[in-house]
């Protein structure tokens, strides 16, 4: 045994040391990171986490030298170290050198976030991964192709000879990213870089990505840096972590170190938030509980909504009572937006009835009203959506906004619509003083809030939220959860929550309908639903949530629900 | 596929007829006829036709029958014979005519077209991709000058200079020795000869707004994920650029065909008739104003039909090179 050699000191694969990447503009310059340094090792994973402008989608870009223009390192240096000995300073190359371009997709590949936009609408899936085997393992077509078939059929993509030639289009969101990871991999680079993966995945579909990029990375020993804002993925797959905020690092060390020994205040701040969302608001413990022989101020019975050959809806019968939180949860395609948008009489239901009980005790069908009875009912329901930044009209004030409900049913007018938005801006916890700016001067999360004011604006009872939380950072997320909680107190209203963030329905609500095709398949406490379900279907979802614990890195207990096939009559069961 | 073919070729007949008839009653629709124009045109030279020669030039024209008459004998002659009528002002057959004026149209509006695009479309990947350069600048400067002179006049001192500095035989397509000669090689090269200067005049002003739209196409593509994904796969940027951006900024332009070919007879009027080009559009518009209805009423229904055959063309080649379209 006398073959054996001393081992070389490694250098990590990745060393980046003070790195900046400015963006220069017409006021000066901006820093999207900041004397930034970390390293990768061969096989391990280092999870870049940050909120909304963090830095750290630039810190992947600035990597591979692809950062949009006019985006551009300024300092600092980027060491690969490849196996051979050699090491090469990425930091120093031209973005269009072609040293840069034998980097790009051999030794470090790239996957994204948006799965759809981020392959060709106009090739097949086929031609983008031979693409990358041609230009840099200079393989023949055939062999490419033969290739690509086979990186097909290790990301599980179902019949590889056929799916190689279909567009993107035709793929779902899973199987797409898949397609993105099959292409990154095409020429087994040495690492990975995978900017926000999962970001656009549902949660069961995100557990098997995680899974699959876990098990190549282990077949290959490729390094991966990944970039993600969710602190669960981070605790689950992470060996390292680096916490940023506004381009600068917080906090670099182990996983353990970072969830279970925090040093940093904004690293502590998302641990927090994470581990906050693991229990019932504050608000919601000091409260009394809720009447539950109450009258519900809203039953929906056997109510279906068909789109063509589509059941969006397919009988769902649900009730809300007077001051609950009732929360809607489901994976996309679920019909729980449908359900949202129902209940608000967008569409015309093809089934079933929606009772809405009035203030006065009277009770009317929102699936059958019409007219002035309608005009009357959509005062007293109202509704915040998700993305606070294509719910509210650029061109309006934010005054305008909040005051529009009020002047379209000719309640307010000049200068008491004035005192009346201010008070409302006020409520939402905004400064009145903003009111005449428009939407672009806002945050997403003040967005949010005057979203929230708008809704709140001609006093309803019933306010359906849809996702209105999602698109927000964590530290942001609480915030706007425990305004609205705060305004149920004040105002008495009653929320339809639709979410499909467990931890967000456990946090907010008091009942959780869980849908599944159209189908409610369960309805609880949101104790009992959240942590115990009694139904398959939500069992499935509750295992595919990423535990914010890197002690708690149990794969096993994971799987996925597939609807048990209808049984035909006396066929089966012997 | 197929099935849609052929259900848009289907309802091409229909829509065929509707348009010649509107086109034949909007012809007869001034007051007087060809017989009137005719008389009046005489009647400047001095030379007057009396009622009887003009009753008997009626009849032998058929204008004496009720319209509807007059239309269901044109489109019967059309249908059988492919015969689309005498055109009064030239006494021969309108086909004979038209088929003539339609191959030179065809020649410089092809040529024109694919000096437009050689021009204008790496201009508008260029000043897409460099946005804001000097390069960028002039280009833009330069479109904005093609768009704002118009073809007329351009075509009046392009031809001045040609004339008068270069001793160039301006105006027509061909030198007088080959006007009625038949086709030879001589004539051809003639033809080229003469062609350039219709050429650049034509494509200049469409080339100035091609780059425009170009340039919006690709700057609506850049910024798009697919674009960085192929970075990340170590692509050089032309080749990138060249098959993912262009390809998708290039579809619009398809969509161009539909109109393109309509163009052929009725587009560049102005600049046909100062050159005096040998085209259809000269003819178009004389045999509007002397009421010369078979030959208007054939380059009438045959814009329709080309309308409707380009649009088709365009729709399948869309569907051809675009799979969103073909397969969804």
């Amino acid at each position: 045994m006398s073959d054996i050699l001393p081992m070389p000191a490694r250098k990590p694969l990745l060393e980046v040391r003070n790195l900046v990447t400015e963006f220069p503009l017409r006021t000066g310059v901006f820093r999207a990171v900041n004397d930034l340094s970390f390293s990768i090792e061969t096989g391990k994973t280092l999870c870049v986490v940050g909120e909304s402008g963090s830095g750290k989608s630039v810190t992947a870009r600035s990597i591979l030298q692809i950062v949009d223009a006019p985006g551009r390192i300024a300092s600092g240096s980027i060491m690969l170290n490849t196996a051979d000995g050699l090491s090469v300073d990425l930091a120093k190359l031209h973005p269009r050198s072609r040293a840069i371009r034998a980097v790009r997709g051999r030794d470090i590949a790239m996957i994204f976030q948006e799965p759809m936009s981020s392959l060709s609408p106009v090739h097949t899936v086929g031609d983008q991964i031979t693409e990358a085997l041609r230009l840099h393992m200079r393989m023949t077509k055939a062999e490419a192709r033969a290739e690509a078939i086979s990186l097909l059929r290790q990301v599980e993509i179902p019949d590889p000879e056929r799916a190689i030639d279909r567009y993107a289009f035709q793929y779902s969101g899973g199987m797409r990213q898949r397609a993105m990871i099959a292409m990154a991999l095409a020429c087994k680079p040495k690492l990975l870089i995978a900017d926000e993966p999962t970001t656009a995945l549902d949660v069961t579909t995100q557990a098997e990505i995680l899974d699959l990029i876990a098990r190549l990375q282990k077949q290959t020993g490729m390094a991966v840096l990944f970039i993600t804002h969710d602190m669960g993925v981070v605790a689950q797959i992470a060996d390292d972590v680096l916490v940023m905020h506004h381009g600068v690092a917080r906090e670099y060390g182990p996983v353990e170190q970072i969830f279970h020994a925090p040093q940093d205040d904004y690293t502590k701040m998302l641990i927090g938030s994470v581990l906050k969302l693991e229990q019932k608001a504050e608000i919601r413990l000091a409260r009394a509980p809720l009447d539950r022989t109450a009258q519900p101020i809203l039953e929906v019975r056997n109510l279906s909504q068909h789109f063509g050959s589509l059941k969006a809806l397919d009988d769902v019968s649900i009730s809300l009572l007077p001051g609950e939180t009732l929360g809607i949860v489901g994976e996309s395609g679920s019909g729980k937006t449908t359900m949202g948008r129902a209940i608000m009489r967008l569409y015309d239901p093809t089934a079933g009835e929606m009772l809405y009980r009035k203030a006065d005790g009277g009770i009317v069908d929102l699936a059958k009203i019409e007219g002035a009875a309608l005009k009357e009912a959509r005062r007293e329901l109202r509704m915040v959506f998700q993305d606070p930044f294509g719910s509210l009209n650029p061109r309006m004030t934010v005054a305008q906004v909040i005051g529009e409900p009020l002047l379209v049913n000719g309640i307010a007018r000049g200068k008491e619509l004035d005192e009346r938005v201010s008070h409302l801006m006020e409520q939402v916890g905004l400064d009145p003083g903003g009111r005449e700016r428009y939407p672009h001067a806002f945050s997403g999360g003040q967005r949010q809030r005057i979203g929230i004011a708008r809704a709140i604006t001609l006093n309803p009872r019933i306010i359906v939220a849809d996702e209105a939380t999602s698109a927000l950072d964590v530290s942001v997320r609480f915030q706007v959860l425990d305004l609205l909680m705060k305004l149920q107190d004040e105002l008495g209203l009653a929320y339809i929550f639709i979410s499909h963030d467990i931890g967000v329905i456990r946090y907010m609500c008091d009942r959780v309908g869980v849908m599944y095709r159209g189908k409610i398949v369960e309805v609880g406490d949101a104790d009992k639903v959240c942590n115990a379900p009694d139904h398959p279907y939500t069992q499935a979802l509750l295992s595919a949530i990423p535990r914010p614990d890197p002690r708690d890195r149990d794969r096993s207990r994971r799987f996925r629900y597939t609807e048990p096939t209808p049984v035909r009559n006396g066929s089966s069961a012997r | 596929m197929l099935k849609f073919i052929t259900k848009r070729l289907l309802w091409m007949i229909p829509s065929l007829f509707a348009v010649s008839f509107l086109a034949f009653v909007l012809i007869q629709l001034p007051p007087g006829d060809y017989v009137t124009t005719y008389i009046a045109t005489l009647a400047a030279s001095n030379e007057i036709i009396d009622q009887n020669t003009a009753a008997s030039l009626r009849e032998r024209f058929g204008l004496g029958d009720p319209m509807l008459v007059q239309y269901a004998k044109w489109m019967w002659g059309i249908i059988t014979r492919g015969d689309f009528g005498i055109s009064f002002e030239w006494q021969q057959p309108v086909s004979g005519l038209i088929w003539e004026r339609m191959a030179l149209t065809l020649v410089l509006a092809i040529a024109s077209l694919l000096a437009t695009w050689a021009i204008a479309l790496p201009i508008g990947v260029y000043s897409a991709v460099r946005k804001y350069s000097i390069g960028d600048y002039a280009f833009t400067a330069f479109s904005f000058f093609g768009l704002s002179v118009p073809s007329f006049l351009l075509a009046l001192v392009l031809m001045y200079i040609a004339a008068v500095e270069f001793g160039q035989d301006v105006g027509g397509l061909f030198s007088h020795e080959f006007e009625n000669a038949p086709w030879s090689l001589a004539k051809m090269v003639d033809l080229l000869a003469h062609l350039w200067l219709p050429v650049i005049i034509l494509a200049v002003s469409s080339t100035a707004s091609l780059i425009r739209v170009m340039r919006a196409n690709m700057l609506d593509e850049l910024p798009k994920p697919y674009v960085t994904t192929a970075r990340a796969k170590g692509l050089s940027e032309f080749r990138l650029l060249t098959k993912y951006p262009m390809r998708i900024a290039l579809n619009p332009f398809i969509s161009t065909i539909a109109w393109l070919l309509p163009n052929l007879i009725s587009g560049s009027v102005v600049v046909a008739i100062v050159l005096n080009l040998p085209t259809a559009a000269p003819l178009l518009l004389q045999s509007l104003m002397a009421q010369d209805m078979y030959l208007a009423g054939a380059f009438v229904l045959l814009i329709c039909a080309l309308t409707l055959i380009g649009s088709l063309i365009s729709d399948i080649l869309l569907a051809l090179v675009d799979p969103r379209i073909r397969l969804e």
